[in-house]
């Protein structure tokens, strides 16, 4: 028999008006089960808890049942309330009897009525419920930080001056990322490699950061603040232990024909190299696509250039699980290459280059030292065209969305080139001009008022060459759709951002949901921008959206602080409100008959496999599902899914529910 | 039969989420709108969790209609929970219709915490319908005609 205390609010008068608390408490003494019932005028004030508190202790009571406001709002506090007296805190359930009956009816019987069966069934409810304990997780405390670019570089910084250690990979020989390659940023115009390197460098310096260059993610297990992650370490064929980074063998090697990535294709790279000067580690490594010893089986000729004797052929990958609390992941974006344009040409012509080209063309570190040379030819371009929206919000090329950092580098690189060929003449055609942001709509401006850069309003049809001109047709819509022709030297397409390479394979691996484009998914776009749906996975950066330089820096310190926040505690407590499958006793084991429905349909991949072994032999007798507490949010989905109906949501049982609806509509 | 049903005070059970309805339902609480008493709104955490076999369950208890509510698509607390709600509820539907229950008598709504407005007319409109529809006693005579059965055989 269950001793139930029940506890009415008048909430000053604000139940009290329309509700007649006095018999809502005495209908409810009534019931079966019900110990003590009564009612007073501010429950959550101090004497109101004292109240409950001494019934608790006076009355045995083992539930309690309170009428009050809404449960969003003074649920805690009772709880807390009856945990204080000794009574576990689930073993309390608030009926609404502000927001869902007071504040919304007219005083009454009918009224009343309602608040008594709304008290009613709660009682009904609780006389099931079952004490539940807080899950607590314990915390390993590190971060994996996956991507090297300003994003990760950024997190892993701020995680690491909160004294919490982080582990760093990233999958190309050195860390920087996209930054790395830019020219100027804007709305400043300072150096992108003079803001950036220092904290590159920072990185491989900080005594709380493991950095694992040319490494990837091969697979990721566990949970919350415990995970384990295999990371592949891709073999460099040098020993860094050894080398001194004096760059000798790149200087040797034989084959210097190959495109290099850091230059966007417009410049070469030998086959051991260092991807740019400022690389962080300053090593290098072998391509060993490109590589003669790999490719013939014959060269070495780094390797006897050596002075060190750091080169070591026909190593392995190798692998390496660490345990991590957090993951972030900031693996960033690519942007499309011109052979996606078939009216500009399918990147046939030279002089058609992307905006992330014409960045490398303008910078310091270009061996032109930043002074504009076409490709093709190494000649000043004096008509310079540059095309924004190439593939952005153009539905018929697949990409619906705005890359959003075209409009701004667009402006920036017609400033640019203002700037340093005096004389030039520079176009730009756009759809809309999209400078939301500090400084931004002011930097355009000056582009166009200062260095009288020439927007044409409208679309180019087509990009093709005429005796040794790019000859770009568009109209201009501002002045009736005039065609529009221009010779130009040379065209800059704003090609779009689009999710890095292998994206999509990433998110599978992590378990998180990542958009049509393949962009990663955020928990909710407004109030959760750097959490994913899986619990201790964080994002920053444009691996998420295209996103400048601002907004991945602000976002990435947001994930740090998550971060943080979640890596500082010794244990994370979580609530008990988990689904969990029956177990009973052999031969059954459980009523699961191991269909495996709810691992389709639950959102955070918190069911697991759990093998039921003969004690004696080892063997098999039985699959079941398993819920993992430490991944599973609450939400009770698989309960409902459950065909055998072995699945069941603490705190909403199918028993508790049942009697809830049953005893409201009885009474 | 129509003078008889205005009288009629309809029991209507409302089913909803934690985070978008009965967060609604209370906005419409603070926002002091005022809608019929013949609704008691039960609190689950999603309506993913919202197993169908409970509706039946109040139909043989005796309501005379049922709400179901949650967070609007791609709002979910939870990600996909009122998805599943919503797949499941085109199936249910279905087999209820089949089996020759009253599908008008069970609604399928979204309200958001922002919409306490809207969880009134929801409301009002459910408890108009029903009344005109006049109380539900098909289901329960069935199931109260299946329970003594069972026990007979015990």
């Amino acid at each position: 028999m269950s001793r139930i205390g029940v506890f009415i609010c008048h909430c000053g008068e604000n139940i009290s008006a329309t509700v007649d608390c006095e018999r809502v408490a005495q209908e409810a003494g009534r019931l079966e089960g019900v110990e003590f019932a009564t009612d007073y005028k501010y429950m959550c004030s101090d004497p109101g808890q004292t109240l409950i508190k001494n019934a608790i202790k006076e009355h045995h009571l083992d539930g309690v049942v309170v009428g009050s406001c809404s449960p969003r709002m003074h649920e805690a506090t009772f709880r807390k309330t009856c945990a204080e007296a000794g009574l576990n805190p689930y073993m309390c359930e608030i009926a609404n009897l502000r927001e869902h009956v007071s504040w919304v009816h007219e005083k009454g019987e009918a009224t009343t009525r309602k608040a008594i069966q709304i008290v009613t069934g709660l009682i009904s409810k609780v006389q099931r419920n079952k004490p539940l304990n807080t899950i607590k997780v314990p915390v390993t405390k590190c971060a994996l930080v996956i991507g090297g670019g300003i994003a990760g570089i950024q997190t892993a910084l701020d995680i690491a001056n909160c004294g919490q250690k982080v582990i760093m990979i990233e999958k190309s020989p050195s860390i920087g990322g996209h930054m790395s390659q830019l020219s100027e940023t804007f709305p400043t115009l300072d150096c992108s490699q003079c803001i950036l390197t220092p904290r590159m460098v920072e990185v491989a310096q900080h005594p709380n950061i493991t950095l694992y260059t040319y490494a990837e993610l091969d697979k990721l297990e566990g949970f919350v603040g415990n995970f384990k992650a295999t990371i592949r370490l891709k073999a460099k064929s040098i020993d860094y232990s050894k080398c001194t980074g004096c760059g000798l063998c790149t200087t040797k090697c034989p084959n210097k024909k190959i495109p290099s990535e850091f230059n966007e294709g417009l410049g070469m790279r030998t086959a051991i190299y260092v991807p740019f000067p400022q690389a962080v580690p300053n090593k290098p490594v072998i391509d060993k696509e490109h590589c003669l010893y790999y490719q013939k089986g014959k060269c070495k000729i780094c390797s006897k250039s050596c002075p060190t004797g750091a080169i070591e052929y026909d190593k392995p990958d190798e692998f390496m699980t660490i345990e991590v609390g957090a993951v972030v992941v900031t693996t960033g974006f690519n942007v499309l290459k011109t052979d996606f344009f078939p009216e500009y040409g399918y990147g046939k012509y030279k002089d058609v280059i992307t905006g992330l080209q014409f960045e490398r063309l303008a910078s310091a570190s270009w061996p032109t030292l930043g002074e504009i040379r076409r490709p093709s030819d190494g000649k000043i371009p004096q008509k310079v065209v540059f095309i924004a929206c190439c593939g952005s919000r153009d539905p018929a090329k697949g990409i619906p969305y705005c890359s959003k950092i075209c409009c701004m580098y667009t402006a920036k690189h017609a400033m640019l080139y203002q700037h340093k060929v005096h004389g030039g003449d520079s176009t730009v055609f756009y759809m809309d001009i999209r400078a939301g942001g500090k400084n931004y709509e002011e930097f355009v401006r000056r582009a166009i008022e200062e260095d009288h850069v020439n927007y044409v309003r409208g679309r180019v049809a087509r990009v093709y060459e005429k005796d040794g001109k790019l000859i770009v047709k568009g109209v201009d819509t501002l002045l009736g759709a005039e065609p529009v022709e221009i010779e130009a030297d040379m065209v800059v397409l704003a090609t779009a951002g689009v999710a890095s390479k292998g994206a999509e394979e990433l998110a599978q691996k992590m378990h998180i949901s990542y958009d049509p484009y393949h962009f990663f998914a955020e928990a909710h776009p407004k109030l959760k921008p750097v959490e994913t749906n899986t619990a201790g996975i964080f994002l920053a950066g444009a691996c998420q959206a295209p996103k400048d330089i601002p907004e991945t820096v602000a976002a990435a310190s947001g994930a740090a602080v998550k971060v943080v926040s979640l890596l500082s505690q010794e244990n994370l407590v979580r609530e008990p409100i988990v689904a969990v499958v029956n177990r009973c006793a052999p031969p059954l084991f459980s009523t699961c008959v191991g269909c495996f429905m709810c691992e389709t349909i639950c959102p955070y991949h918190a069911i697991e496999h759990e093998e039921i072994k003969d004690r004696k032999t080892g063997a098999v007798i039985k699959t079941i599902a398993k819920i993992n507490p430490g991944l599973c949010q609450g939400c009770g989905t698989c309960v409902s899914f459950c065909r055998s109906k072995s699945i069941d949501l603490e705190g909403y049982t199918n028993e508790e529910m049942y009697t809830e609806v049953m005893a409201l509509l009885n009474h | 039969m129509e003078e008889s049903n205005n009288n009629f005070e309809p029991r209507i059970i409302a089913f909803v989420c934690n985070w978008c309805t009965y967060a609604g339902a209370d906005l419409t609480g603070t926002s002091r709108i005022k809608y019929a008493t013949n609704v008691e709104i039960v609190r689950f955490p999603c309506t993913g969790r919202i197993d169908f076999m409970l509706l039946l369950k109040a139909f043989a208890g005796g309501a005379d209609g049922i709400i179901v509510s949650g967070c609007h698509p791609n709002d979910c607390h939870y990600t996909s929970g009122n998805f599943h709600a919503r797949r499941r509820w085109i199936v249910f539907r279905n087999i209820l219709n089949f089996l020759g229950i009253d599908v008008q008598r069970i609604r399928f709504s979204w309200v958001s915490a922002a919409e306490g407005a809207k969880w009134a007319d929801i409301v009002n409109d459910t408890v108009k319908e029903i009344r005109e529809l006049g109380p539900y006693t098909e289901y329960k005579k069935v199931a109260n005609y299946l329970d003594e059965e069972a026990d007979s055989h015990e």
